[in-house]
């Protein structure tokens, strides 16, 4: 398959200024990141703060844009100025607060937003909110202010939408990060369904464990570096290097490491309840 | 709950004159405004307000919800119309006192001012009664897009409008949050003079606007994320269309403006 992202050694600074407006220090975000996606595939950034993670996922759609390296979007390079737009189309973004990404004072018309933008034919659009609040299930709030639901609630009408834009790609930006237990759920649910069910190539930053064991491959980004990479069980195996960053690995995980490190022959290589119970039960 | 507060003063009613088009509406209250601008006399009035009270009873806006709207510029109408008896020195007197003195011409003027602006608040904020914050606002910019020509920014007028209804509620949920955590530190908002706590309000608006700020920054990054750039090439979900209704309500704004001439 193709690789819908190719990032290649990205390079990203951050500049603080000072009262004269010169620079005072440079912080460097991105320090020769490469990452590759592949069209369909479920991937989660996982990154402490600082690690350049959501920096990395502004340079996706042309909000931001690398000091050094190449970065390749859907076959379109991102660092031509006059192709952002093509870009914006395709790689839809979901960000962290949900209230500060709804523009209207309707949930349709703010999903119609993005299509409306693109020019595309009322009778389309129509069909197209119809379609995108059906598939994150918020059809009955149609006509509602956005102001009267919950955190999860907007995140979705957020991810509606971007897919009433009809992307290839989305990138959700930390969008877990402020809602509540079960908000977070339902967006997540909502993910998998848009990239088992659509086909859409799904990137998700975040720094809960929990919500990396759904992916199909997990990139651990530290102080602008990829530090690891591969599927949630060979990445969660790490358990000392991820402690050392200062994340988290799921409660399973961490007990069977503890299981192995007082001396008992048990894998790490484990993520669910059952799993880890069934290996336990087998110990002697 | 400071979250359900609305906007304006609209009054869903489902009535053909909620219905009708927000430009049409808008265009109609002109004409009745310069209708009664027109108008000097008070057969003139009768009718205006017959016509008025028509519109009232299709609305189904009930009549007290509108005279409501009247409590708040009772000043301004007394204020006028006492300053029109007063002050007119033409005509009959008929009582003076001092410098004060009332003539039958003032008190005929000042009836005709007092009526003029009573008609004028309640028929314009029946335009907001019926119609809401987001038609109005696609009416506003649709009505204003022939100007874009002479470099009046409609759609950014428009897009302005809409976000500020999007965000004032939002705005004052934080605002009862600020406020809540500074009490919570022992910050004293009640007692005090008007002056004291005026004060008082300083320490919020600091938190405040700089919550607006980071609000918008990450708002138009979000609108730029979802392809916005302006109102060029821009297509609407709901384009407004003129329909029937719209153009019998024209019919009769335009025999309405008639009859206010020849009156």
């Amino acid at each position: 398959m193709n690789n819908i992202i190719d990032a290649n050694n990205l390079v990203f600074e951050y500049y603080n200024y000072d009262d004269n407006g010169e620079v005072k220090d440079t912080i460097r975000a991105l320090e020769g990141t490469s990452i590759q996606v592949k069209e369909g595939e479920f991937v989660v950034i996982l990154g402490h703060n600082g690690s350049g993670k959501s920096t990395f996922a502004k340079h996706l759609n042309g909000i931001l844009s690398p000091k050094e390296g190449t970065l390749v979007v859907c076959g379109i390079d991102a660092l031509d100025k006059d192709k952002t737009w093509d870009i914006r189309k395709e790689v839809g973004m979901v960000f962290q607060n949900p209230d500060n990404q709804i523009v209207a004072t309707i949930i349709e018309e703010d999903v119609a937003f993005g299509p409306e933008n693109l020019g595309i034919e009322p009778t389309e659009i129509r069909k197209r909110v119809d379609e995108a609040l059906e598939t994150v299930g918020m059809t009955e709030y149609m006509k509602d202010s956005p102001n009267k639901l919950s955190g999860g609630q907007k995140q979705r009408i957020a991810i509606a939408g971007v897919i009433a834009m009809k992307p290839r790609c989305i990138v959700f930006d930390e969008s877990t990060a402020m809602l509540d237990p079960i908000g977070r759920r339902q967006v997540m649910s909502t993910m998998e369904k848009l990239n088992k069910e659509y086909g859409i190539t799904i990137i998700h930053i975040t720094h809960y464990m929990q919500e990396a064991i759904l992916a199909d491959r997990i990139v651990v980004m530290d102080k602008g570096h990829v530090i690891m990479e591969g599927t949630p069980r060979e990445v969660f195996k790490e358990v000392k290097t991820l402690k050392e960053i200062g994340l988290d690995v799921p409660d399973t995980t961490y007990l069977a490491y503890l299981l192995q490190e007082a001396g008992f022959n048990i894998s790490t290589e484990l993520l669910t309840v059952e799993e880890v119970t069934k290996a336990i039960c087998q110990l002697q | 709950m400071i979250r359900d507060i609305t906007i304006g003063q609209y009054y869903p009613s489902g009535s053909p004159i909620h219905k009708l088009d927000p430009r049409t509406k808008i265009l109609v209250t002109f004409a009745y405004i310069i209708g009664l601008f027109l108008i000097n006399q008070f057969i003139g009035y009768v009718f205006v307000a017959a016509c008025f009270y028509g519109v009232v009873k299709v609305s189904k806006v009930p009549l007290k919800f509108m005279l409501k709207g009247l409590k708040s510029i009772m000043f301004i109408l007394l204020f006028t119309v006492v300053l029109n008896v007063f002050f007119t020195t033409t005509g009959n007197e008929i009582w003076s006192w001092g410098f004060l003195k009332v003539t039958d011409d003032g008190l005929i003027i000042a009836a005709k001012m007092g009526i003029r602006l009573a008609l004028l608040i309640v028929g314009s904020s029946l335009l907001t009664l019926t119609t809401s914050p987001i038609e109005l606002t696609d009416g506003i910019e649709s009505l204003l897009s022939p100007f874009r020509k002479i470099g009046v920014p409609a759609h950014e007028i428009a897009m302005m409008m809409s976000i500020a209804l999007r965000f004032i509620p939002i705005l004052l949920e934080e605002t009862d949050k600020i406020m809540k955590a500074q009490m919570a530190r022992g910050a004293d908002f009640e007692s005090g003079n008007i002056i004291q706590r005026a004060k008082a309000m300083i320490p919020i608006m600091v938190p405040l606007f700089i919550s607006a700020f980071r609000r918008a920054e990450e708002l138009a990054m979000a609108m730029e994320a979802r392809c916005y750039r302006g109102g060029v090439g821009r297509t609407r979900l709901n384009s407004l269309i003129y329909k029937k209704g719209d153009y019998i309500a024209f019919g009769i704004g335009i025999l309405f403006l008639v009859i206010c001439i020849l009156l």
